[in-house]
């Protein structure tokens, strides 16, 4: 059956070996646990297991290691007091606390606003009070860049909009939104605004007290803490109901024991995510730009997505014309480097990134679309040996491909 | 990550046959960059009509460039009678299998045989066997699903969502490819009711009889496992039956042995070449969404 003789063609061809170690560039998916929050965290699962809740010492201890963890999540988010801070199970749950515990503080207003680019915690979350629970959705949309138009926001907000989620900054490209400015038209409106700030936190400054945001969601595991702990801002005088109800704790707005370990060690991230903004925005962005500029010049029919002045320092988002993204993905992970894309066949959902196409990214580019994202454990090492490994990879998949510069289509 | 084969690796990793075959008998182009998926498949005869070669390009995932590969090997040698007869279970089965999600990859690699095999026909100005042209008409590939079929349903019951179609005609169900152009034929559809340009529902009264139970007769279970074998019976008659009597055909549960759901197709499930989808893809898939998730379906010949 099979032709033995027809091998001639070999995808790793020209490919260099893997290194000893694997080079993650995948860090807005998640990120690796910090040692120093690795080290805070064992002796609260082994030794210090109290409940905070209990009346002996074992808890007070656990108490008082949520308490310390509270006062540095405050800190990182520029938050007046430790009381806004509400522990929660991650990013997503965040979300939904925020959104669907406003709305039900709110219960005669039916109106919500977000944009269309939001990550799917929200985005789904959306779709189904729409579907399932009588709510009305707008999505705001974007330009080409990925920014928001205001006006088109001003003219959204209605009287019985309860709330407005815009995210800090996009996922996938990485663009930041303006949502002080945003905060400021939502308050204007009398509506509670919530900033999905999960990509955003630990990259960008924070000052939450002098903002005009009265929600913030922030994940662990994105900031070098581990998954399934998160938090959500919430300003004093901001009215939530919770989702999770049946416990005292985190004021009644979060019920269930407290993810004591977890918790403690997001506090150690968020310390060390402060102590290292600056570094964000210098060598973590001046290794993104490098590998960008690298791969733009060595690879043509090449784009970067999003506006190149208004991003997150650790995240490139670029697309490779004629060719699907999980080939290229398959490909990197075979020379031992993580990087993710916005191709319809990684995700599972077959439809490409709702992002690219809401900032009107022609199929074309939103198939062969790879995200880099980066950290401050990445070295400048990894980033030359990923621009050196990436041309050969894009160079044997386009020889497959049936499309190109001529023939872009069937 | 997805779960892919050695075999799969393999002909990702050395694609075999990769190109345009020169001075080709037939060249079929199927799916589009728009869908993600794309695929250009040439062939050449010999003498006795056999193919003699067979080359390929994809624009694609790795499965969809793997099933691809395959396909030209598995197509060397025969007559295009005998390369008409693969299914996309035999280009999967010659991978050692494809997760479900990619199912639609050996879908694409068909379809452009097919295509290939029309543009042969074509240039030989010979008629277009039927069974090649049906699939011009297909929305569903994974259940072979027409559009009119699809069409009938939205205007007769006022579909209004992906789900609602799935559920009345199948179209849907299995790789999901298809979400797109269910979604803008709703709209098309939706477009042309809200301008009152729409046929009429069908005749008022209920869509569906529901609680309908397959016949009793003749089926086997141990007396232990009687709760089970009465959710998988409720579930097939209120939600499996619906959906494929909309297709004019059925389903009987023959008996239940430790785990394995033994069941018959009848009507024109019966006789539908993509039955192993609807059993696998379809049945077990909702069977083990909504009854217990360790089930295997098998289907008993008629």
């Amino acid at each position: 059956m099979t032709e033995p003789g027809n091998k001639s063609f070999n995808m790793m061809e020209g490919l260099p070996e893997p290194p000893a170690k694997g080079i993650y560039f995948d860090n807005n998916a998640t990120t690796p646990v910090a040692p120093e929050v690795v080290e805070k965290m064992i002796p609260l699962l082994t030794e210090h297991f109290g409940n905070p809740s209990s009346m002996h010492s074992f808890g007070a201890r656990a108490g008082d290691e949520v308490a310390e963890a509270r006062e540095k999540v405050q800190a990182l988010l520029g938050a007046s007091q430790t009381s806004e801070i509400v522990f929660t199970g991650g990013g997503s749950e965040s979300d939904n606390l925020a959104i669907v515990g406003t709305l039900h503080a709110k219960p005669r207003k039916k109106h919500l606003i977000t944009t269309s680019v939001e990550h799917p915690a929200v985005l789904g979350l959306c779709r189904d009070l729409e579907k399932r629970h009588g709510y009305e959705v707008t999505y705001l949309g974007v330009d080409e860049r990925g920014h928001l138009d205001l006006d088109e926001l001003k003219q959204a907000l209605r009287e019985d909009t309860a709330i407005v989620s815009v995210m800090m900054a996009n996922n996938e490209t990485g663009v930041i939104f303006d949502v002080e400015t945003v905060g400021r038209i939502v308050r204007e409106n009398g509506s509670v605004f919530h900033v999905d700030g999960v990509q955003g936190a630990g990259k960008l400054p924070l000052d939450l007290k002098s903002s005009s945001i009265d929600l913030f969601s922030l994940s662990g595991h994105k900031l070098h803490a581990p998954k399934g702990v998160g938090a959500l801002y919430v300003r004093k005088g901001t009215k939530i109901r919770p989702l999770i109800v049946g416990g005292h704790q985190e004021r009644g707005r979060r019920a269930g024991t407290e993810n004591v370990a977890s918790i403690a060690g997001m506090g150690v991230a968020c310390e060390l995510a402060g102590a290292n903004v600056t570094q964000e925005n210098t060598m973590v962005r001046d290794l993104r730009d490098r590998l960008e500029s690298g791969l733009l010049a060595a690879i043509g029919d090449t784009q970067a997505n999003g506006d190149p002045d208004c991003r997150l320092p650790n995240t490139t988002n670029i697309s490779f014309k004629f060719i699907e993204g999980e080939g290229i993905l398959l490909l990197l992970d075979r020379v031992g480097v993580a990087a993710s894309s916005g191709s319809a066949c990684t995700s599972g959902s077959l439809e490409p990134s709702h992002v690219l196409r809401a900032m009107g990214l022609p199929f074309t580019l939103t198939h062969g679309s790879i995200r880099f994202s980066l950290s401050r454990y990445n070295t400048r090492d990894e980033v030359d040996y990923v621009i050196k490994a990436l041309p050969p990879i894009i160079e044997r998949l386009r020889l497959i491909t049936p499309f190109n510069e001529q023939r872009a289509t069937f | 990550m997805w779960n892919y084969s050695e075999k799969v690796f393999d002909h990702f990793m050395n694609p075999r046959n990769v190109g345009e075959v020169t001075d080709a008998d037939g060249v079929g182009e199927v799916g589009s960059m728009a869908c993600g998926d794309a695929l250009r498949l040439s062939f050449k005869l010999d003498e006795e009509g056999r193919i003699a070669d067979a080359k390929f390009q994809t624009f694609g995932c790795g499965s969809a460039i793997a099933s691809s590969s395959v396909l030209t090997e598995m197509v060397k040698g025969k007559t295009l009678e005998e390369a008409a007869q693969i299914t996309n279970e035999d280009i999967a089965r010659e991978l050692d299998g494809l997760p479900r999600e990619k199912m639609h990859c050996s879908v694409m690699g068909r379809e452009a045989l097919e295509a290939a095999m029309i543009d042969h026909y074509k240039k030989l100005g010979r008629g277009v066997p039927c069974h090649l042209m049906q699939q011009a008409t297909l929305l569903c590939h994974c259940f072979q699903v027409t559009k009119d079929t699809v069409r009938e349903a939205i205007y007769n019951h006022r579909l209004e969502d992906i789900e609602d179609v799935t559920n009345f005609t199948k179209a849907g169900g299995g790789c999901t490819d298809c979400h797109h152009d269910i979604g803008d034929m709703l709209r098309d559809c939706w477009d042309k009711i809200d301008r009152g340009e729409a046929p009429a529902p069908k005749a008022a009264g209920p869509l569906f009889q529901l609680g309908e139970m397959p016949a009793r007769v003749e089926v086997e279970f141990d007396p232990a496992d009687a709760e089970i074998v009465n959710r998988i019976r409720e579930h097939l008659a209120e939600d499996v039956s619906v959906a494929l009597r909309s297709d004019g055909g059925d389903i009987e549960f023959v008996r239940y042995r430790e785990g394995r759901v033994y069941v018959r197709l009848t009507g024109s499930c019966a006789a539908c070449k993509a039955s192993d989808a609807t059993i696998k893809g379809y049945v077990e898939t909702q069977l083990r969404e909504f009854v217990r998730d360790d089930l295997e379906v098998v289907e008993v010949d008629t």
